[in-house]
């Protein structure tokens, strides 16, 4: 048992026995390239208007580009100055590292702890314990946002008493961090678990005698070896906390110093809604970090959204 | 003996010291991370450092006060340090937040007095709620059709090519890694339209339609169609999971049941249809019920994409957030809610039971 849910090919044309007919003729070929093509197109779209001057866009559509692609008058560079520094996105591209990375490794760190206590340790109610966090797998993101707006805001109190002191947490990144720490520690937990319980019990029951305590038998011995299972979640996470707009949205607020990728995506759609070379632009510079970590480690990525089939 | 108390004395305050210092650092530095002033570049750096290796060592000072426990109920206690973190955490970001939106749900715009189930009778009379619960219907049906029936088409054919398999694949994948407010902006550039008089109009699909010699159309101010052409987004981004999920299981049905079959004398749509499909199905179903999971939770689509109350393009998730931001309802707002959670249970514990299933087969 291993942390991806689906099995995945070691490489996406994973090879067959050789020697072995492939039936495929031209039309198979010709369909699959129309269906690549098809869903290209917005995409190519967006990638050739934001290389456009200004007067070009609004005049013609993108497509007129390809007539003539090797006239210098029909590219600039310009759009994504103005979307870096005038549109804020420099700003806003490094609110998203801020957010993302330790809404990242929190969960991963702390999911990974509790996994190895629940498959490496002895102690009471493990068992009930691990069902109820998997458990809350069910539960929607939707459900905790006005709860967790109101305890950042106010704290909680219940029958008269403060139960949890107001830390005025909206607005800052902790706040965005504890809550994407724990809207993924259920699936976090479930995977990792999962993962390090299929660990061989030979090599922790020996560091076991050889006298290594908890601490380093976790760190020094379970940690390297669940790195993959580690990289596809970490992967997943980085993804989903990358692109995602309501959390962000809600615990950070809209605002021009802290916005994220997302929010200014959505906030100049709204401002300047036709500005479509400073759109595009924007929206290229949101998506270039998942599109290279995309191409670089595939194989992790794929592992990880199969394995985020199960969040809920 | 002295010496032993007094080492055992000194350990002890810097166990105790340790998380101590490392608190306060850390309340020093979100005390920093408020201030509005700060540079940018520090503030981020700060936070990286602080949200990366904070945990870490919360965790290490944790491990060594533990070491100073009594023998005893040392190795009692550290279990319940390596998992409480969990617990505490998930205990104040989910349980509380269920329980209290329950609650919430049940009371009047402010949360000040309770009302009864007035909040869901709302939610199951409202025009727009009633709209929005149409048009949710509407995309956990035909987003996941869609998205699995090309994605098993495109994984299936693409098995199939000598070459050139994995580029395809990663092609049709790649709107995965987009954000939906980034996928929003890309359709936007294609449902593009300018009425006569304010320019040219530079959406693809318009475009299209001037080239036809027809007049340009207002795409997303088209009930109840547009919709679907929204629907259409979140098809675009999901499909290459389905085809790359199936594909992985296409490849790891056995040959020799496909080749059997051939020299049987089945043809290739027999192949398909009475053994590919029978054999990946549990797998269709894992993806299938997480796609019905995303499209009940479908929210950023429609908020980017603007006006959706007078679109008519409202959907559960997205009148949530309106009613507790907007119409500045939360009993609404977590009634809605409640009414989400209630139709992702049932779903989320197949798709639990689907993906257990499959792991023990393994």
């Amino acid at each position: 048992m291993s942390a991806p849910a689906i099995p995945v090919p070691e490489t996406a044309a994973e090879a067959r026995a050789p020697g072995e007919v492939r039936r495929g003729g031209w039309i198979i070929r010709i369909t699959v390239v129309a269906i690549v093509v098809l869903w290209l197109i917005p995409t190519a779209g967006v990638l050739i208007t934001s290389f456009r001057p200004e007067e070009l866009v609004v005049s013609s559509g993108w497509w007129t580009a390809l007539a003539h692609p090797f006239r210098a008058a029909e590219w600039t560079l310009e759009n994504y100055r103005t979307a870096l520094d005038a549109a804020g996105f420099g700003n806003a591209f490094m609110n998203s590292l801020a957010v993302t990375i330790p809404a990242t490794v929190i969960p991963i760190t702390i999911a990974a702890f509790a996994a190895y206590a629940f498959s490496w340790m002895e102690f009471k109610g493990r068992y009930v314990m691990f069902v109820a966090v998997a458990g809350l797998l069910v539960v929607p993101l939707q459900m905790a946002l006005i709860p967790i707006l109101r305890l950042y805001a106010d704290g909680a109190v219940l029958f008269g008493r403060r139960i949890f002191p107001d830390l005025d947490l909206n607005g800052t990144f902790l706040g965005v961090w504890l809550a994407h720490a724990g809207f993924g520690l259920p699936l976090a937990t479930y995977l990792l678990t999962n993962y390090i319980r299929s660990l061989p019990s030979s090599i922790i029951e020996s560091a076991k005698i050889d006298g290594a305590d908890h601490f380093t038998i976790f760190w020094r011995l379970v940690i390297p070896l669940s790195v993959p299972g580690l990289a596809a979640f970490a992967i997943f996470q980085f993804l989903w906390v990358w692109n995602d707009l309501l959390v962000a949205l809600v615990f950070l607020g809209g605002s021009s110093e802290n916005q994220v990728l997302t929010v200014a995506l959505r906030n100049l759609l709204g401002g300047r809604g036709e500005d479509w070379q400073v759109l595009t632009a924007a929206a290229f510079i949101s998506m270039s970090l998942p599109l290279i970590v995309f191409f670089s480690l595939q194989k992790y990525f794929v592992r990880g959204l199969t394995a985020g089939a199960v969040k809920g | 003996m002295g010496r032993t108390v007094s080492v055992f004395a000194l350990r002890l305050l810097g166990a105790l010291a340790i998380p101590i210092v490392a608190f306060a650092v850390l309340w020093l530095t979100f005390d920093y991370l408020r201030d509005e002033n700060a540079n940018r570049f520090m503030v981020v750096g700060v936070a990286l450092l602080v949200g990366v290796g904070g945990v870490f060592f919360l965790y290490w000072g944790m491990n060594r006060v533990v070491d100073f426990l009594p023998e005893r109920v040392r190795e009692g206690v550290r279990p319940y340090v390596f998992v409480g973190p969990c617990l505490v955490i998930l205990a104040v970001f989910l349980v509380y937040p269920v329980i209290n939106t329950i609650l919430i749900s049940l009371k009047d715009a402010s949360s000040e007095k309770f009302v009864g189930l007035d909040n869901f009778r709302f939610v199951f009379t409202d025009h727009d709620m009633l709209l929005s619960i149409r048009n949710t219907a509407g995309w956990i049906v035909l987003v996941p059709l869609f998205s699995v029936t090309i994605g098993l088409a495109f994984a299936t054919l693409a098995d199939r090519l000598r070459s050139g398999e994995a580029v395809a694949k990663s092609l049709i994948f790649l709107p995965m890694a987009i954000s939906f407010a980034g996928a929003a902006i890309v359709w936007r550039l294609i449902y593009s339209f300018r009425p006569p008089g304010f320019g040219s109009n530079i959406g693809l699909l318009n475009g299209v339609m001037i080239g036809l010699g027809q007049d340009p159309i207002p795409w997303l101010e088209q009930q109840p169609w547009n919709n679907l052409l929204l629907m259409v987004i979140m098809v675009w981004m999901q499909t290459g999971f389905a085809m790359v999920v199936l594909s992985a299981a296409i490849k790891s049905i056995p040959d020799e049941i496909i080749e059997a079959a051939r020299i049987d004398g089945a043809s290739e749509w027999q192949v398909f249809q009475r053994i590919m499909v029978p054999s990946i199905l549990p797998t269709i179903v894992v993806v299938t019920t997480y796609m019905v999971i995303n499209a009940l939770k479908v929210f950023d689509i429609i908020f980017v994409m603007g006006n959706a109350e007078s679109d008519g393009t409202v959907v559960i998730a997205e009148r949530m957030i309106d009613w507790f931001f907007v119409g500045l309802h939360a009993g609404r707002g977590a009634a809605i809610a409640v009414v989400l959670f209630a139709a992702i249970v049932p779903v989320m514990i197949w798709n639990i039971r689907q993906f257990r299933e499959q792991e023990m087969t393994r």
